[in-house]
């Protein structure tokens, strides 16, 4: 079939500029610092893959890498089951739904660096309720002292932030099913375990595919609430690839590396992307086809 | 002009090679259209999709064989470290067995 009319070119014209301004020539000029040593602005030395090589051999980084990967995992694990939870527990209508939404929605408004400072108040065993309250309790907590508790509290905070997104989700997908399927489930004695994993979950997988994309992907570049909760300490044990980046970029200024090691993490995100995004779309064509033939 | 952007040669003939590609794909999406086909790989896909897997693909074996040319000179007692021509040739002929038959 022959395109009929091409004028829909011009329409997208602006977008396509504003991207080349903001993302692409960016990332042009990303490209030339990885194989150039940068001594000044006006000298700078051709290294070709050097640095990627350097890059790809930093032990430091590797160690970064994997503690993204288990933090990322670790935050769904948690996030997306609780989420799921308090969305089915929330109230489906009336005026109580109303304020249970407005409410579980306020740490969502919360900007990334106030939720560190209020973590790390809040953990701390001199002025902070958790801190103190677990000081009182006999435990031996310190966010900035012991790697496991500074990696719970990082967790944790995350949890406390982001959960509420999941299940603001998952309740927009439960009040979408139509009570046609309860009324079924109720003339056949399904129990409310078998409503949930044959009725709710199903109808959920669209919004919760979502949810596992969007929380893997701001996850995996979480940057702010660690910096300001524990600097990435104690040692390194929450130093997470983004601020292992901002490290050499803007710590050190070692400009070709962080260029080269800002390549392999557009690498990482573009792969996990595509591999989600199809995910999500193969679902989403299940589900078409089992809706064609039911 | 875009002198903020320090061009440098290798990287000017990349971004000439990748802009070169995309006029290619779309003079040839013009002439004949795509279809969705199922090769090897997984899903189904356009001639776009196999372009951006090959691409992909072709960005990791290069990566990776640069993060183990340290290991190889090792285990193969190599004098110096493998060129990375090597891997840029198997990385091509991945990206063209993916558009062939991805």
């Amino acid at each position: 079939m022959k395109p009929i009319n091409q004028k829909a070119w011009w329409l997208v014209l602006p977008v396509v500029i504003c991207v080349a301004f903001s993302a692409v020539l960016p990332l042009m000029t990303v490209v030339n610092y990885s194989v150039q040593d940068i001594i000044s602005p006006e000298r700078r030395v051709f290294v070709g893959t050097e640095w990627f090589a350097a890059v790809m051999r930093d032990e430091e980084l590797h160690a970064a890498l994997w503690r993204q990967l288990t933090f990322s995992l670790a935050v769904l694990a948690v996030e997306i089951p609780l989420g799921i939870a308090l969305a089915l527990s929330m109230p489906a209508r009336g005026w109580q739904a109303s304020l249970v939404l407005v409410l579980v929605a306020l740490s969502l408004l919360i900007p990334w660096n106030v939720v560190g400072t209020i973590w790390q108040i809040y953990g701390r065993a001199d002025i902070g309720l958790l801190g103190a309250a677990l000081a009182w309790l006999g435990v031996d907590y310190s966010y900035t002292g012991d790697a496991t508790d500074a990696w719970i509290t990082v967790l944790a905070m995350d949890v406390w932030h982001w959960t509420p997104l999941v299940a603001l989700l998952c309740y927009a997908g439960l009040r979408s099913i139509p009570d046609a399927y309860y009324q079924a489930a109720r003339i056949d004695g399904a129990s409310r375990f078998a409503v949930f994993r044959y009725i709710q979950l199903p109808k959920l997988r669209g919004v919760l595919m979502i949810a596992v994309l969007l929380r893997f992907m701001d996850s995996f570049m979480i940057y702010t609430e660690p910096f300001v909760l524990t600097g990435g300490g104690p040692g390194n044990a929450t130093t997470f690839l983004s601020q292992y980046l901002t490290q050499k970029a803007v710590g050190q200024f070692d400009l070709g590396p962080a260029a080269a090691f800002s390549l392999i993490y557009f690498l990482i995100i573009l792969l996990l992307c595509f591999i989600l995004y199809n995910w999500m779309q193969r679902v989403g064509t299940a589900d078409r086809e089992g809706a064609g033939h039911e | 002009m875009f002198a903020w952007m320090v061009w440098t040669t290798p990287v000017a003939v990349f971004f000439g090679c990748i802009a070169l590609m995309l006029v290619g794909m779309t003079v040839w999406e013009i002439k004949s259209p795509t279809s969705l086909r199922k090769g090897f790989l997984p899903i189904a896909t356009t001639r776009g999709d196999r372009l951006f897997i090959g691409l992909l693909t072709a960005a990791y074996i290069n990566l990776g064989f640069i993060g183990l040319a340290g290991k190889f000179t090792e285990w193969l007692s190599l004098q110096q470290e493998p060129s990375i021509w090597i891997s840029f040739v198997i990385s091509m002929a991945a990206l063209a067995l993916i558009l062939r038959r991805g």
